[in-house]
């Protein structure tokens, strides 16, 4: 899959490591479904997916693609679900779960800054049309069920654009 | 809150059932949709305040939409007054969420229309700034900033602001005022809040209640323990935690869990531990006596905790304010006015 104006897989170095495991794992079990994904991960066991977790976790995050087109009313409605949400739609701040400056929470919530926007804006599409449900609780679908088109543009565009966190072997 | 508030839960709930998707709808409806919007014919005061960008495209004054930003700022990230008047882990919205301007997450404009007016907590007249300042004393458990500083005049000008437009003193009750309570089918119980609590919640604020902060950074508030609110906040009452969790958690899923199990995580969350309440007399008995008919009586403030006998309150911990007194509690009012 090619989408213009970003790529739509994943930029994983610098991901936590213990989010990638999961991902793979989920993979393995059904809970995530991806054709060239689920090939992969069913060839690895879990002290390969460890490996490979930690492995991804440790490379220096590089910078997310996608995004330096988009122009300046597109990354302001970005920055502003980013940071304040849209409430009268009832979207909550992309921040208040992936940390400030979206740079992910513990092992639970990923960082999501300077990813590619193909990426972000696929797998927002896919909560928002069921086709992705592996998030614990229903936290990341219940909010992208809400997101309307132009409204996921803008923000994988704004993250496309941050700097991502740096990856586990500089903490 | 009263009986009043509650039927308007019910009544919206069901409309959004009938429709068969509550969640989303109540989405797409928070402010604006018909559908759950009951209060036309229920003939209630609604008010949509306005948004940060309708500031800037508004012609007030460019020195006051300076302090309203700031008033926004200060609500928002409480936290730049920490050590000074704020000694909790909170920001104004982490209980008033969306900026305080979400219904049913006591949007704060509310207060801008309806005072002065007759409190029942401190027994006087209070205006907006007294307001304020009650949530820095007891929410934020800190101490406020002086009537008339910059900060208190910055807030207040963000609460009026979201006013704009709203009568003085409403004849009607208004849409989506505090944190309206469900339905409580049984007696709450501790063990399944506690069940409940680490199933829905603990994922964001921790198992042991203590919130999260990401490299020192707020991230998810703490809903009890030295890092969360007093005794004497609001929401330490059962039945205003319960409303709390009912119509706002877990974040992003208003109104997903069963009023039952709202129920029973407030009382679980209550039945934890968290600084003394600044009105304490040095006496756990003694000031939920005093304080019992205005406050204590809905909260379980020096009651037993069933399964280790704990006695709730019963300590002189204030958190990380310590001896810091808030000088607004206890402060008498008009008391050389006579009756008529
Ligand atoms: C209520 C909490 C919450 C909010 C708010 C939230 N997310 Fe998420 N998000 C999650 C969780 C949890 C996951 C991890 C899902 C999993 O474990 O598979 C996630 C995962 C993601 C992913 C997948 C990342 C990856 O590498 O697989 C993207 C992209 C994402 N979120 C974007 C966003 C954006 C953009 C916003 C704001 C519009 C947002 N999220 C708001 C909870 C949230
Ligand atoms: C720990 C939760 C919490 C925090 C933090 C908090 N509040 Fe409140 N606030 C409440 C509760 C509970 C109420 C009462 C709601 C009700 O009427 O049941 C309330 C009520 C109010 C009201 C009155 C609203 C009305 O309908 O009249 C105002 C104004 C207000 N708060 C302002 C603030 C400000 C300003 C801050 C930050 C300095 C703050 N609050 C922090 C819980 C909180
Ligand atoms: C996805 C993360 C998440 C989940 C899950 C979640 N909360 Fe929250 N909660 C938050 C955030 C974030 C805030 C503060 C809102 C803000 O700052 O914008 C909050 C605020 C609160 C508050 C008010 C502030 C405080 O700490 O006292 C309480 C009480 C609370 N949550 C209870 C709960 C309960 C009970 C549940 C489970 C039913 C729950 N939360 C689930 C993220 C979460």
């Amino acid at each position: 899959m090619n989408i213009p104006g970003g790529e739509s897989w994943p930029r994983l170095a610098g991901l936590n490591s213990n989010y990638i495991a999961k991902q793979l794992h989920d993979f393995k079990a059904g809970d995530r479904q991806n054709a060239t994904m689920v090939t992969f991960a069913n060839m690895l066991d879990d002290q390969q997916i460890a490996d490979v977790a930690a492995y991804y976790s440790q490379l220096p995050a590089t910078p997310g693609q996608g995004g330096d087109n988009a122009d300046e009313a597109l990354l302001a409605r970005g920055q502003q679900l980013a940071e304040r949400g849209d409430w009268n739609a009832y979207i909550v701040s992309c921040q208040s779960c992936h940390g400030p400056g979206g740079q992910g929470v513990g092992e639970t919530f990923p960082g999501i800054a300077g990813q590619h926007a193909g990426y972000i804006s696929a797998q927002l599409n896919a909560w928002k049309s069921d086709t992705r449900s592996n998030d614990p609780q229903n936290l990341m679908g219940a909010i992208a069920k809400r997101m309307s088109e132009e409204d996921i543009q803008a923000v994988s565009a704004w993250y496309a654009t941050q700097p991502a966190a740096e990856g586990e072997a500089t903490q | 809150m009263s009986n009043y508030h509650r039927y308007i839960v019910i009544a919206l709930s069901s409309s959004a059932l009938a429709v068969g998707t509550g969640l989303s709808l109540y989405a797409a409806n928070a402010f604006a949709q018909q559908e759950e919007r009951a209060d036309a014919a229920l003939n209630q005061l609604v008010h949509e305040p306005p948004t940060m960008e309708d500031l800037e495209d508004s012609d007030l004054h460019p020195e006051l939409k300076k302090v309203i930003r700031y008033g926004y700022d200060l609500f928002t990230n409480t936290q730049q007054l920490r050590g000074e008047y704020v000694f909790n882990d909170m920001n104004c919205s982490s209980c008033h969420l969306g900026e305080g301007r979400v219904p049913f997450s006591a949007p704060v404009w509310p207060a801008a229309i309806t005072l002065p007016d007759f409190r029942g907590k401190n027994q006087h007249v209070n205006n907006l700034e007294e307001r304020i300042a009650g949530c820095f004393a007891y929410s934020m458990n800190g101490t406020p900033p002086e009537y008339g500083s910059d900060e208190m005049l910055a807030l207040s000008a963000y609460h009026q602001w979201l006013a704009t437009g709203a009568p003085m003193y409403p004849d009607k009750p208004i849409y989506g005022r505090g944190f309206p309570a469900p339905e409580q089918p049984e007696t709450p119980s501790y063990a399944r809040g506690e069940a409940a609590y680490q199933e829905n919640c603990a994922i964001c604020h921790q198992e042991d209640g203590s919130g999260h902060y990401e490299n020192g950074e707020y991230v998810f508030p703490a809903p009890w323990g030295d890092g969360s609110n007093n005794w004497g906040a609001g929401i330490a009452r059962v039945e205003t935690m319960a409303g709390f969790i009912y119509q706002n958690m877990p974040l992003g899923q208003p109104r997903s869990l069963t009023g039952q199990q709202a129920w029973d995580i407030a009382y679980y969350i209550n039945s934890q531990e968290r600084p003394q309440d600044p009105r304490y007399t040095g006496d756990v008995a003694e000031t939920a006596e005093r304080f019992g008919p205005t406050f204590h009586n809905r909260s379980l403030y020096g009651q037993t905790r069933e399964h280790d006998g704990h006695v709730l309150g019963d300590h002189a911990n204030f958190g990380e304010k310590g001896d810091i007194q808030p000088w607004n509690v206890g402060m008498p009012r008009f008391e050389n006015l006579s009756e008529e």
